[in-house]
């Protein structure tokens, strides 16, 4: 935790009786004032009401400064009242690890004892050091980082990178573990409706009416949108309030129908897939643990009616971004719907009747109107009439040149705009309070995700939903339909429509009789006229924002323009502009504007960027959602691994296995033993006396069917006709390209049926494999296959004592040589279960493998184990069986091979069934590439001197004088200290290995000071270290 | 058969309960991986007693034995444990000379039955199907996944799933579910 949130965050109790906000209402809005709430912001004590937005309650309480811009550090406000603001960014901590930075404080909904600091300041938001660069901005124009962090070179990593990376990024990563809980859920539902607005209801009532399943889902805590701040407009007849309470009432009450509040859609997938994250308890004072903080939605839809309104855009004007200058709409919502006045005395500058609206429902609450300075030269309408009415005083056919205040706007120069286009004489007008009505843009964020075509509206002057890609459909201010009935008749109508395209009809459409105010909706777009230099300030001096939180501005636009950054997508990466965690809702069309003006083309012509997922920041919890922890990967354990465990084994990972390594001794002094120590002793008591071992991992699949040897013929390239039952044989398969892909021991249990075994790491794909080639090859075969990898518990008995060990357990079975001869198998009992008993051996040891049902592997084993203990019976560990299979040169797939080995190249050549007609990767094995005698073969390596274990992936040189990059001959793949050789041993794939024995090669080592080398001498040896006659086998 | 008694993952015959929904072990059961044309596949329903389901993803139960389609030439047989023995035999001796394979896998797998009217919600924290009863009937199974464990999912009942998983997969379904029912406080 840094040191600024240790001390904001302290120990004393918010409720420590705060003032009384001061700039709440006394009545009115849609919060509980009989719920007062205590908060903190920046370590002091406020105020607050149930119901109220981090925002709203540091409105109430006169706090607009919330944080200092990204670049210049400028003092920024609320500008905004939902998820489209750019400057309020705070960080939000309950502790230590529950802190999360860059939340959008109009989206944080107030808890008692909430706390909350402001970011990317010091020391202080009233006071910060960072302020340096809005006085030096003049030196950091667009595109500062690639012209400045070029030379030198050397630079970039140590000097460079470390600083901009110190000083990119908003608020602090918070470092302790996320001691939250995070959950998924899958959802299907014929029409998924975003946003809960008048529209999306309308859209909801209409599909639930057919009968549809459906989701609606709203990014705010209440359902209603609009609706919750709209005072004047009545819809059948009732308060639009009330008539959002019934509608909500009766989407209830509908069984195939789910209401997600506080829950975002952030990102449209392909198939109508999206997601949807849930927030569920960041709104508690104190939540449950049992309850997940978030939740992800995969929501798979037939149908999306996409409702999700329109954001109000700001104006592009001289210093437009101190605090206390805010959106027209964003202070209406704070008056109505919060009881919160923004200021004392306002301005408004409109370009539309959504500033009258805003200045009447203020001057209702005896905010003092200074003026309504309207953009438009000949306005109408029944909002000016009211403005007039109440006394407002309107100027028409106004600018915004500039705004004065330091930590809030404490004035604003107005000026006119002759016809000609001459901006007048300024006019400075005090105020606390400047109000933006720039117009509307249909939040279309998910549509352009959806892949579907925008469509620019000259009407509107906005882009609106096109050509869709995917099945969905906009309504009410997110298809450019900004006024009530207009939203709720096109609401109704997608509903309507999207039930019926998800195969559900049967709604009878509801008329909504509405009385609302009608009100202008147009807009501007571009910067503000501006006197020029010669009556004013220098136009190409001032800084009118256009993307508030990577403060960006016109000026940056003009300058990248005149770069020649002529498309819209270099623009907007030159200059950052939309490219915040905000993705542009405030800045696309803005930024447009000003490209417009500064190319001389008109919006479509400038083209648009493409919004991108998540429509807002969301947390990593809810993409990792349960699998962390325990649940990150199922780890899967073998019947023996209680026993193991509890005689101390040490466990690897094996795919998702858990395989015991080794079993260290404890010595007498209670130190326990080393790897080394545990793998030589287990590894000389196999060649010695017996040891055990669990293979119950291997893979193991049943291939049944009279075609069953026919098949096992095309799948491996041994042959397989003449082996008998009861007998088995080592397989090797290849895939198409003639590469060693698998290999593993085959019993033949009858004539249709084989008992196959595969690596414990290939389990799955070759069984894919098989059936795939099954299936769309060799359709006629009868053959099936079955999985049987976990049927079977796997107990490797290994060594000269193995079949003294196991006689005395099996029934009906004889293990003699004669009867049960090296690479037999034989159906019988042990300890009273069926098995079947393989003679097979990975270690050169006489050996056994008994296959016995799973849920038996425990008790068979501890038999086996306590049957053994006259022998001195080890169990064994993968490391030990590692070694032991190394010693006799036996590969091990994956790590001898790299999917690049031929079976002539790691010595399998002699598996190969030469008179069969085909097998996969036959033809591939003809290639002449693939019979070169200068390919890499296996070999073995004993170092020179005898002590050395060389270190697996080391490469092989011929000489050890040669200078880097030295020509390489091959590299280690296996190396290991042997027990019972009493020196280390290695394989290697060299080229043309088999033709080296006797040589001696080099491996070359990083040695003391960087960059030299030390070369270690190895002798080139065959493969084969221990017993290369085999006689240990046959026993 | 054996004086051994089988062991499981799942040690304990462990029920999870919650507000709505409850996990249950399940005892062992017979099981068999038939698989063969449809010649075989009369020979098998004769055998085992029930008319092995042709439908796609539909299971068909009679008294104690339960046939669930996997494939269009897979199914798995549910008995219990004692019938094990018999059901081979009698496959065999009915088939005659059919091709067809059958493949004992009573011990490959383990089964839950997930119950209650927020079994389907308990599921979709990490099954992607529309578990709606419109959608996946009562009757209907599947070869499906539960987040990165493969199960097959049947629905026995509106309200009640019966789950098969490899028996090494089973602590992490247990541990899966039980991580989605702790919001309904079990």
């Amino acid at each position: 935790m840094p040191d600024s949130l240790t001390t904001t965050f302290g120990t004393t109790p918010a409720a420590a009786g705060p003032a009384r906000e001061p700039f709440r209402t006394t009545a009115g809005g849609r919060i509980d004032r009989a719920r007062p709430l205590a908060f903190r912001f920046d370590g002091k004590t406020y105020a607050g009401v149930q119901g109220d937005t981090l925002a709203s309650a540091l409105l109430a309480n006169g706090v607009h400064l919330v944080g200092r811009s990204f670049k210049y550090h400028r003092p920024r406000g609320i500008m905004t009242a939902g998820s489209d603001e750019p400057n309020a960014l705070v960080t939000v901590s309950r502790d230590a690890a529950r802190t999360t930075p860059n939340l959008r404080a109009t989206q944080v909904e107030l808890y008692d004892g909430l706390a909350a600091i402001s970011q990317n300041r010091f020391p202080s938001l009233a006071f910060d050091v960072g302020a340096i660069n809005d006085r030096i901005s003049s030196l950091l124009p667009a595109g500062f980082y690639y012209k400045t962090f070029m030379w030198p070179r050397g630079f970039w990593d140590r000097v460079y990178e470390p600083l901009i990376r110190s000083a990119a990024g908003l608020g602090r990563v918070p470092t302790a573990p996320d001691p939250d809980r995070y959950l998924q859920r899958h959802a299907h539902c014929d029409v998924l409706v975003i946003g809960a607005g008048p529209a999306g209801l309308a859209a909801a009532l209409a599909a639930a009416d057919a009968g549809a399943r459906v989701i609606l889902c709203d990014e705010q805590a209440e359902m209603g949108g609009s609706l919750l701040a709209d005072r004047q407009s009545t819809i059948a007849g009732r308060p639009a309030s009330a008539w959002v309470a019934e509608a909500l009432a009766e989407l209830a009450g509908h069984e195939r129908v789910t209401l997600l509040p506080r829950t975002t859609a952030f990102g449209y997938y392909p198939h109508n897939h999206l997601g949807l994250v849930e927030r569920a308890t960041d709104h508690l004072a104190a939540p449950s643990t049992e309850v997940p903080r978030e939740r992800l939605w995969q929501v798979r839809a037939r149908e999306v009616v996409l409702a999700a309104g329109a954001l109000e855009r700001p104006l592009t004007f001289p210093e437009n971004d101190r605090p206390g200058i805010m959106l027209a709409d964003a202070a209406h919502t704070y008056v109505a719907r919060y009881g919160v006045l923004p200021g004392r005395r306002a301005v408004v500058a409109a370009a539309n009747d959504s500033g009258y609206r805003a200045a009447l429902a203020l001057a209702e609450e005896g905010v003092e109107i200074a003026a309504i300075a309207d953009l438009r030269r000949a306005p109408s309408g029944a909002w000016l009439d009211a403005a007039r009415k109440a006394g407002l005083p309107v100027q028409t056919g106004m600018t915004v040149t500039g705004t004065s205040g330091s930590l809030r706007v404490d004035g604003v120069s107005l000026a006119s705009v002759e016809d000609g286009g001459e901006v007048g004489a300024t006019r400075d007008v005090g105020c606390d309070l400047l109000l933006m009505a720039g117009g509307w843009t249909p939040s279309v964020h998910l549509f352009s995700q959806s892949l579907g075509k925008l469509r620019f509206d000259e009407a509107l002057q906005a882009y609106v939903p096109g050509i869709a890609a995917q099945p969905i459909r906009a309504a009410g201010g997110a298809d450019g339909e900004y006024g009530l009935e207009e939203a709720l008749s096109g609401g109704q109508r997608a509903g309507v429509e999207a039930a019926a395209a998800a195969g559900v009809s049967g709604a009878s459409p509801r008329v909504f009789v509405t009385v609302s105010p009608p009100a202008d909706t147009s807009s501007v777009l571009g910067a503000l006229p501006h006197p020029t230099a010669s009556r004013g300030r220098d136009p190409s001096r001032v800084r009118a924002f256009v993307d508030f939180q990577n403060d960006s501005t016109a000026k940056d636009l003009k300058l990248a323009v005149r770069e020649g950054f002529r498309s819209v997508e270099h623009a907007k990466r030159y200059t950052t502009t939309g490219m915040a965690t905000d993705q542009g809702k405030t800045s696309n069309m803005p930024m447009l504007g000003v490209l417009s003006q500064a190319q001389g083309k008109t919006i479509p012509e400038v083209g648009f960027t493409t919004f991108r997922p998540p429509f807002t920041p969301t947390t990593f919890g809810i993409f990792a959602g349960a699998a962390r922890g325990e649940l990150f990967d199922p780890a899967r354990r073998t019947p023996i691994h209680p026993w193991a465990a509890a005689h101390g084994a040490v466990f690897e990972d094996v795919g998702l296995w858990k395989r015991a390594r080794y079993f260290p001794q404890r010595h007498r002094n209670g130190a326990a033993e080393d790897m080394d120590a545990a793998v030589a002793r287990e590894c000389l008591a196999v060649r010695q006396g017996v040891g055990i071992f669990d293979a119950t991992t291997l893979g193991k699949i049943e291939v049944v069917g009279p075609d069953a040897a026919e098949f096992m013929n095309r799948m491996y390239i041994n042959p397989w006709a003449k082996l008998g039952v009861g007998r088995c044989r080592y397989g090797v398969m290849l895939r198409e390209d003639g590469f060693v892909l698998d290999d593993g021991v085959v019993g033949r249990i009858a004539p249709d049926r084989f008992h196959v075994t595969t690596t414990t790491g290939g389990a799955a794909s070759v069984l894919n494999m098989m059936e795939d080639y099954l299936q769309t090859e060799w359709a006629d075969l009868q053959v099936w296959l079955t999985s049987v990898t976990e049927q079977w518990a796997v107990i490797a008995v290994q060594g000269p004592r193995a079949r003294d060990v196991l006689a005395p357990l099996v029934d009906g079975i004889d293990l003699s040589a004669g009867a049960l001869p090296h690479m037999a198998l034989a159906e019988g009992r042990i300890c009273g279960v069926p098995t079947r008993l393989f003679r097979v051996s990975f270690t050169g040891e006489l050996g056994f493998e008994v296959n016995v049902p799973a849920g038996y592997g425990r008790q068979v084993w501890e038999a086996i184990h306590e049957s053994g203990q006259p022998y001195g019976i080890t169990p064994y560990g993968t490391e030990t069986m590692h070694v032991l299979r190394a010693e006799k040169g036996f590969i091990i797939v994956g790590q001898e091979t790299d999917g690049t080995a031929t079976p002539d190249d790691v010595g399998l050549g002699w598996a190969i069934g030469k008179a069969k007609p085909d097998f996969v990767g036959k033809r591939s094995l003809t290639r002449s590439g693939m019979m070169d005698p200068g390919r890499k073969q296996l070999a073995g390596l004993v170092s020179a001197d005898g002590q050395t274990v060389l270190e697996e992936g080391a490469q092989l040189v011929g000489d050890a004088r040669m200078n880097v990059p030295m020509s390489v001959l091959g590299h280690v793949t296996s190396s290991y200290y042997s027990a019972v050789l009493g020196h280390p041993i290695a394989l290697a794939m060299l080229a043309g290995g088999r033709s080296r024995h006797g040589e001696t090669l080099y491996v070359p080592m990083p040695r003391g000071l960087a960059g030299s080398i030390a070369p270690i001498a190895v002798k080139v040896v065959p493969p084969v270290f221990y017993d290369p006659e085999g006689t240990r086998l046959d026993v | 058969m054996s004086d051994l008694v089988e062991t499981a993952e799942l040690t304990e015959a462990e029920t999870i309960g919650a507000d709505g929904v409850s996990l249950e072990a399940l005892p062992p059961f017979a099981r068999f991986i038939f698989r063969g044309p449809e010649g075989a596949a009369q020979a098998v329903t004769e055998a085992f007693g029930i008319s092995l389901p042709r439908e796609a993803c539909r299971a068909r139960v009679a008294a104690d034995r339960a046939a669930l389609w996997l494939g269009p030439d897979e199914w798995l047989l549910l008995a219990p444990q004692s019938d094990e023995a018999a059901i081979a035999d009698e496959a065999t001796s009915r088939a005659g000379a059919l091709p067809f394979s059958l493949v004992d896998v009573s011990h490959r797998q383990v089964a839950f039955r997930l119950s209650g009217p927020r079994a389907a919600t308990v599921l979709s924290g990490g099954n992607p199907l529309d578990l709606d009863l419109s959608a996946f009937p009562v009757g209907m199974c599947t070869r499906t996944v539960l987040a990165k464990a493969e199960i097959v999912l049947w629905r026995t009942g509106p309200d009640s799933f019966h789950i098969e998983v490899w028996r090494s997969f089973a602590p992490y379904v247990r541990d899966f579910l039980r991580e989605h029912m702790r919001e309904f406080g079990n």
